[in-house]
């Protein structure tokens, strides 16, 4: 509604990022002094005004306009990252970050631009497309002010540093990613949650154990049972064990609970109609209640996925050989070297979001009948 | 969100006879499992032990009275533990360092004042979500990708960075548990601030309401049990986050304090009431935050 109102008029938020791109020309630049006449920053920065007044002057239909929105977005953060690696620096250069300001609000535009032009499709691209502006944005922004203002490295390191970071020592978060999360995670995940699938089963089965543990499960799942860490790397040793052991009872609770409510999300009338077909209960454990409990069990796989990562990697601080991601991060904090934590952390958040991802895969393709993946 | 769905704590609330019984009944298996454990993972030290001592002749009753005694068990039997928790608890003072209370205060103050924080900030964001449809599009994937980041790995950084800088104590802690909590409450509000039907957003327009109107009359209270739900594993994961916060530091006191020491020292009694300490606290504050639940529910009408 109000974003077609906003094209019908003249657009404001265009005519302020207008305003600051032009203002900021006229305006010193720290040490570069001014807008350097011959550089390729001007005419880049020059091409994202030329956008910006595009799409100010003229009313393009909006999936030419966010195109027309991104490719100005693009140069324009180039000439100033550009304009920045020349030297224009700090306090002293308000032309940039006016200009920055100015560019800001361009995004914006693009962003808005990009949500009405793709707004009905459904697409893994079109969804992408948003999303993936915005955070490479916040990557810019993020690079320009701690570069730009120089922010200390212990503080918050720019994207490239971290970058650099994850380069050089690749070979080290390598052996660390091995340690935690090849040796730890991944068997302890398997364990923990088919260990909590069974116990679930089971305790299906009896219904003394199903009102006696559900109470239980329910509580130990709101605990933080992080808090065994120190106690399992007593019984298992500094080694991957205890990692591991840590993983299994932090993603057992949830499994638990789960199965047992999607046991019976099986409704009524069908457990009615197995019972006229005589199915045994193997028969409808297997074929009716168990596919009805897949889209319980695949929320206790997601939710266990994020859990034991960092069941393994705060297992870790409590005493770990030289190598895993936690034990990385909490020396690499002690020495202050923060680019390699980010970095660490970086491919922690990778593994975390890969693993969630191919279990959400895994999910629509095993529960496609589920209402949430119909198509609307 | 989703750790939200599996915690339905009306079977605890309603008591009702024969889930009392059971609860009891398992309640008491575990206790009986424990103490069988205790005997079976202090024999092999204990063992070692006697051997040292040249004791070759030992009952068994003499090895689980031992097993039971022991000054640094591999695992504490339970009494073990209650009467270490009583110690900590009910006979020391509430000022003192040695008491069990003062550290479960320290942490429960950063845990409440990172999940107000926290919870105000995913409230905040939610709203400007649910009305500016950009960014609903460009931040909602971000937002739930950041779940599947193990945040917690960030703690360390944050107390040694803050604390570098002269940020110490609670604010530190506190920023821990606030981030921890954003995300579950952000994600949580957006879909409670979406949940009303079309039809009754309709109805709001014909009203001529303006969008603060249809915010505080109709998204608001729709919204309530999804926040109610958020709030509740929220609140328990800013207990977790300030535990964690007291880890990498050596802070002086909170109960994830009284986990370290109680590790690099072996005093595992010790770890052990720390522990149960931490899981009432986590489980009260769940607790409360269900009895706010109930009686806003009941103020609004709703059937409980």
């Amino acid at each position: 509604m109000s974003s077609r109102n906003i094209a019908r008029r003249r657009d404001s938020i265009l005519a302020v990022a207008l305003l600051c791109g032009i203002v900021a020309l006229f305006l010193p630049l720290g040490r570069l002094g001014q807008w350097p006449l011959h550089l390729s920053p001007l005419l880049l920065w020059l091409a994202a005004l030329g956008t910006m007044l595009l799409l100010f002057l003229c009313k393009l239909p909006p999936r030419y306009s966010a195109i027309i929105c991104v490719a100005g977005s693009l140069l324009g953060a180039i000439g100033l990252h550009r304009l920045m690696a020349d030297g224009a620096h700090g306090v002293g250069a308000p032309g940039l970050w006016l200009a920055l300001i100015g560019h800001g609000l361009l995004v914006w535009r693009g962003l808005e631009r990009i949500s009405t032009a793709l707004a009905d499709r459904r697409g893994a691209l079109s969804l992408a497309a948003a999303p993936l502006v915005f955070g490479l944005w916040l990557l810019f922004l993020w690079e320009m002010a701690v570069v730009g203002f120089d922010v200390p490295a212990v503080l918050l390191p720019a994207p490239s540093q971290i970058g650099d970071a994850l380069v050089t020592a690749s070979a080290t978060l390598a052996a660390d990613f091995v340690q935690t999360f090849i040796r730890a995670v991944i068997p302890g995940f398997v364990l923990g949650s088919a260990a909590g699938l069974l116990v679930g089963v089971l305790v299906d089965r009896v219904p003394f154990l199903q009102r006696g543990l559900l109470p239980i499960g329910n509580l130990v799942s709101a605990l933080p049972i992080i808090g065994i860490a120190p106690i399992m790397v007593m019984w298992f040793g500094f080694d991957w064990q205890s990692k591991a052991a840590v993983v299994v009872i932090m993603t057992f609770f949830p499994m638990l609970v789960n199965t047992i409510a999607g046991l019976n999300a099986l409704s009524r009338i069908e457990r009615d109609l197995m019972a006229t077909y005589a199915a045994t209960y193997r028969q409808t454990l297997l074929r009716a209640r168990l596919p009805a409990a897949l889209p319980f069990i695949f929320n206790a796989l997601k939710v266990n996925s994020t859990l034991a990562l960092i069941g393994a990697i705060v297992a870790e601080f409590f005493g770990t050989p030289i190598l895993g991601m936690g034990f990385r991060i909490s020396t690499e904090v002690g020495r202050m070297n923060i680019p390699v934590v980010w970095a660490t952390i970086a491919v922690a958040a990778l593994a975390g979001s890969l693993s969630y991802g191919l279990i959400a895969l895994a999910e629509r393709w095993l529960t496609f009948w589920h209402p949430s993946f119909r198509r609307p | 969100m989703t750790l939200a769905t599996a915690l339905p704590w009306r079977p605890l609330v309603r008591f009702g006879g024969s889930t009392a019984l059971s609860v009891c009944a398992i309640l008491l298996l575990i206790i009986v499992i424990w103490y069988a454990g205790t005997v079976k993972m202090n024999a092999g030290p204990l063992l070692d032990r006697y051997e040292r001592a040249g004791r070759t002749e030992w009952s068994f009753s003499e090895l689980v009275a031992d097993a039971m005694s022991m000054e640094r068990p591999v695992l504490p039997a339970p009494h073990q533990v209650a009467a270490d928790f009583n110690k900590s608890v009910f006979q020391t003072s509430i000022t003192s360092r040695r008491s069990l209370v003062y550290h479960a205060w320290v942490t429960l103050e950063a845990a409440l004042l990172g999940f107000v924080l926290g919870t105000l900030l995913g409230i905040g964001l939610a709203i400007v979500i649910v009305h500016v449809a950009a960014l609903e599009r460009a931040m909602m994937p971000w937002i739930i990708a950041s779940q599947t980041i193990p945040i917690l790995a960030i703690a360390p950084m944050i107390i040694v960075v803050l604390g570098s800088f002269g940020v110490v104590g609670l604010a530190p802690k506190a920023i821990i548990s606030a981030y921890l909590c954003f995300f579950p409450v952000a994600i949580g509000m957006v879909k409670g601030l979406t949940s009303p039907e079309p039809i009754h957003l309709d109805l709001m327009r014909t009203y001529n309401a303006t969008t603060r109107q249809t915010l505080r009359f109709l998204r608001l209270p729709a919204s309530l049990p999804f926040l109610f739900t958020s709030l509740k594993v929220a609140i328990s994961l800013s207990v977790v986050g300030a535990i964690v916060g007291e880890l990498p530091t050596g802070a002086q006191a909170g109960l994830g304090a009284r986990l370290l020491a109680g590790s690099y020292y072996g005093q595992t009694v010790q770890i052990w009431s720390a522990l149960i300490m931490a899981a009432i606290l986590a489980g009260g504050c769940v607790g409360v935050i269900g009895m706010i639940q109930r009686g806003i529910d009941r103020r609004f009408g709703g059937t409980p």
